[in-house]
């Protein structure tokens, strides 16, 4: 008896402690609605409203003037993920403010299923426009529908779903390939005697190790270059570590570190300490990183390293100039906006560009 | 050669005995391991001595790279030991809790600075800290499973799945980097010292941990708790405590891997710091022939198991095998261990081993 009782307790507990698990999980909705129902059945028109007096009054800061704050719905991923991630929620928490004239409510998640959920949910509240973050590329279409129905603009950012274009406005987007060209042809311009490559990957299958991927191995094709190993150490410095020890170890030289993404160049860079092989300007091995992380940059500026290719978790601006755009009255230009993306050489890059581009 | 003649039967019953041991499997498999790369890269066994870039002496190569890299695993398997034995079950939160005792040494050390010119605090301090959240939190952990009698994986998995996230909140989500040189020391080399200081760390684990289980009675009460709970009791041991505390000693191996993992590179990644090396210590405990299921053990068993491990780690990564496909390796071995380890097969072989040695000694005497 006892046993079973004990047994039926453990059952509770452990449900109750599933559902806390996925309630935790769930994503939160922040800084809720302040409007009062009664408020909430006369939006719509209230919106409508807006919009009229919003095109007399062409290309100003949304509703700023009328005094009607613009609803905005932001679904993004879990700014825990990553540096980028982080950088990316803080870039928009800054835009999307009162005094810029938004309301914002915010949802997080990792998982696409909940944030669908949380989709529905601003459409619910009525928002104005909804912004995405997709955590995956599929299953969007019939609440995008939703939100198409109910009046609702969609706008996709840093990452793009298989969705047909008419269900949203824009969708602003880094281009890994492209980031990826960068760093190929800043290394082609170095005009090393050989080229004798590390090249560490990032999660297999993720759209920044495909993209990053792509142009060194084309290089690597058309140029005659060596890629002493290529691995993938899942965006993981101490894989990162391991692998580069690994070649150390076996004796084979290289001159070129081009990893993925700045925690595994950081990891390379520490066994090559470990080895006493110098790396950065003029020295034996080039290091190459991306992402922009604001002590990769500094790394960037003692000379340590060679080259950082910037990944823009800034899109809020651009998403700030496309609501404008149609609050106005206009239409947006271009479905697909690609962001600006740089790359820094350490030999170029200055105090000012660690500030201001570092994340 | 001679020597080996002689004493043929004497090997062949040394080597039968060894068979019947919990300590082969570990030895059968690094010798294996050592054999294999012998005949395939001799250079494996190659080590140099060298400076690195701060000028310090060291010694690398292969056998280096695994003694170093396999300490962390080496120390947290004399702790996984421990709790398999007494509880019969596995802590799966160990990664996790890595991460939030690293992530304590940082915040210490960093206060509320996270580039600091200076240590804020002695790292001596820091890694105290460390030790007792995570203590704290494998006293929770031990908590669950001993008092409130949920199964160690179930209890565990609480932690490993928010773990990561407090790691993350204790430093506010930042990612704190030390630039002082000492800091470095733990996961690295002590100027003027070749050895990786990791290995030192360990061994001092290990010292610890036989001297515990030579002069208390740990040892022996973990395995009575494991092998009948109920007699155990009737014999005047109290279960609960014992599996409570095989959880706290857990914690401490758990912040001593940790301290050595945020040296290694003097920051932290939160998501990614000590990924799956929880499923890397069941396995060397796996590889040391203890029983998961409770009892018995033996520790010398696991922590060679956990050398063993990072042995075959570093001989793929020698052999460009990609890393997301270690795992794919390791299982292969999980599966050899446990078809090994049934009794069925065990008395098999030894039975085809007397039959082999007696056969040679019958060519022998005629």
């Amino acid at each position: 008896m006892k046993k079973q009782f004990l047994a039926a307790m453990m059952a509770a507990a452990m449900v109750t402690g599933l559902t806390a698990c996925s309630g935790s999980g769930t994503p939160e909705t922040t800084a809720a609605p302040t409007t009062e129902a009664a408020q909430e059945t006369t939006k719509a028109e209230a919106a409508e409203e807006a919009k009229e007096t919003e095109k007399a009054e062409e290309a100003a800061a949304p509703a700023e003037s009328s005094g009607e704050l613009v609803k905005v719905g932001i679904i993004n991923n879990d700014p825990n993920e990553s540096g980028y991630r982080t950088a990316n929620d803080k870039d928009m928490k800054e835009m999307f403010t009162e005094e810029n004239g938004y309301e914002a409510s915010f949802a997080y998640s990792l998982k696409n299923d909940e944030q669908i959920t949380a989709a529905q949910k601003f459409i619910q509240d009525d928002v104005d426009y909804l912004l995405i973050s997709a955590a995956d590329t599929a299953g969007w279409d019939s609440v995008l529908k939703d939100a198409q129905d109910a009046g609702i603009r969609v706008i996709l950012f840093d990452r793009t779903i298989d969705a047909d274009e008419s269900l949203y406005e824009a969708s602003i987007v880094s281009d890994m390939a492209k980031e990826g060209q960068t760093a190929v042809d800043w290394l082609k311009g170095q005009g090393l005697d050989s080229y004798n490559i590390i090249h560490l990957q990032g999660v297999m299958g993720s759209a920044a190790q495909k993209g990053r991927t792509g142009a060194l191995d084309e290089a690597v094709a058309s140029d005659g270059w060596t890629l002493v190993t290529q691995q993938t150490a899942e965006w993981n410095a101490e894989k990162a570590q391991q692998i580069v020890q690994s070649v150390i170890d076996s004796g084979e030289s290289f001159n070129v570190i081009y990893a993925e993404n700045d925690d595994m160049a950081k990891g390379a860079v520490a066994a090559l300490d470990k080895a006493n092989i110098s790396h950065g300007v003029g020295k034996d091995v080039i290091i190459m990183g991306f992402d922009c992380n604001k002590w990769a940059l500094e790394e960037l500026l003692n000379q340590n390293w060679n080259y950082d290719g910037q990944c823009n978790p800034f899109q809020a601006s651009y998403i700030h100039e496309i609501i404008k755009t149609i609050e106005g009255g206009g239409t947006v230009a271009e479905k697909v906006v690609i962001m600006e993306e740089k790359g820094f050489d350490a030999s170029e890059i200055t105090q000012e560009d660690v500030d201001k581009y570092g994340i | 050669m001679e020597n080996k003649e002689m004493k043929k039967t004497g090997v062949s019953q040394m080597f039968a005995s060894l068979l019947s041991r919990q300590i082969f499997i570990p030895i059968a498999a690094l010798l294996l391991l050592a054999v294999f790369n012998l005949v395939t890269d001799p250079a494996f066994y190659k080590i140099t001595f060298g400076y690195n870039s701060a000028g310090d002496p060291v010694l690398s190569g292969y056998l280096m790279t695994i003694l170093d890299y396999g300490s962390e695993l080496a120390i947290l398997a004399i702790g996984m030991t421990l709790v398999t034995a007494a509880t019969g079950g596995q802590d799966i939160s160990v990664g996790a809790a890595i991460a939030i005792s690293g992530s304590v040494v940082l915040r210490v050390l960093c206060g509320t600075n996270s580039r600091p010119e200076t240590l804020q605090a002695p790292i001596i301090v820091a890694f105290l800290v460390s030790c007792a959240v995570a203590m704290l939190f494998g006293a929770f952990n031990g908590v669950l499973v001993a008092y409130f009698r949920i199964q160690p994986m179930v209890a565990t998995l609480i932690l490993f799945t928010a773990g990561r996230s407090i790691a993350a909140w204790i430093n506010n989500n930042e990612l704190p980097i030390i630039s002082e040189p000492s800091f470095g020391y733990f996961g690295g080399f002590i100027p003027g010292i070749p050895i990786p200081t990791p290995f030192f760390i360990a061994a001092a684990c290990m010292a610890v941990t036989a001297l515990l289980l030579r002069f208390t009675n740990l040892g022996l009460y973990t395995q009575a708790v494991g092998i009948n709970e109920n007699s155990s009791r009737l014999n005047g041991l109290n279960p609960a405590f014992i599996k409570f505390l095989t959880f706290v000693l857990l914690g401490l191996c758990v912040a001593v891997a940790g301290l050595i993992k945020v040296s290694r590179l003097s920051s932290i990644n939160y998501s990614v710091i000590a990924k799956d090396i929880e499923m890397d210590a069941i396995l060397a405990v796996a590889l040391g022939g203890n029983a998961l299921s409770g009892g018995k053990f033996n520790m010398t068993a696991s922590i060679l198991g956990a050398y063993v491990i990072q042995f075959l780690t570093t001989t793929l990564y020698k052999f460009n095998v990609q890393s997301d496909a270690l795992s794919a390796y390791k299982a292969v071995v999980v599966i050899v261990l446990v078809v090994l380890s049934t009794p069925v097969v065990r008395e098999w072989l030894s039975a085809l081993w007397k039959n082999i040695s007696r056969g040679q000694q019958g060519k022998e005497a005629a």
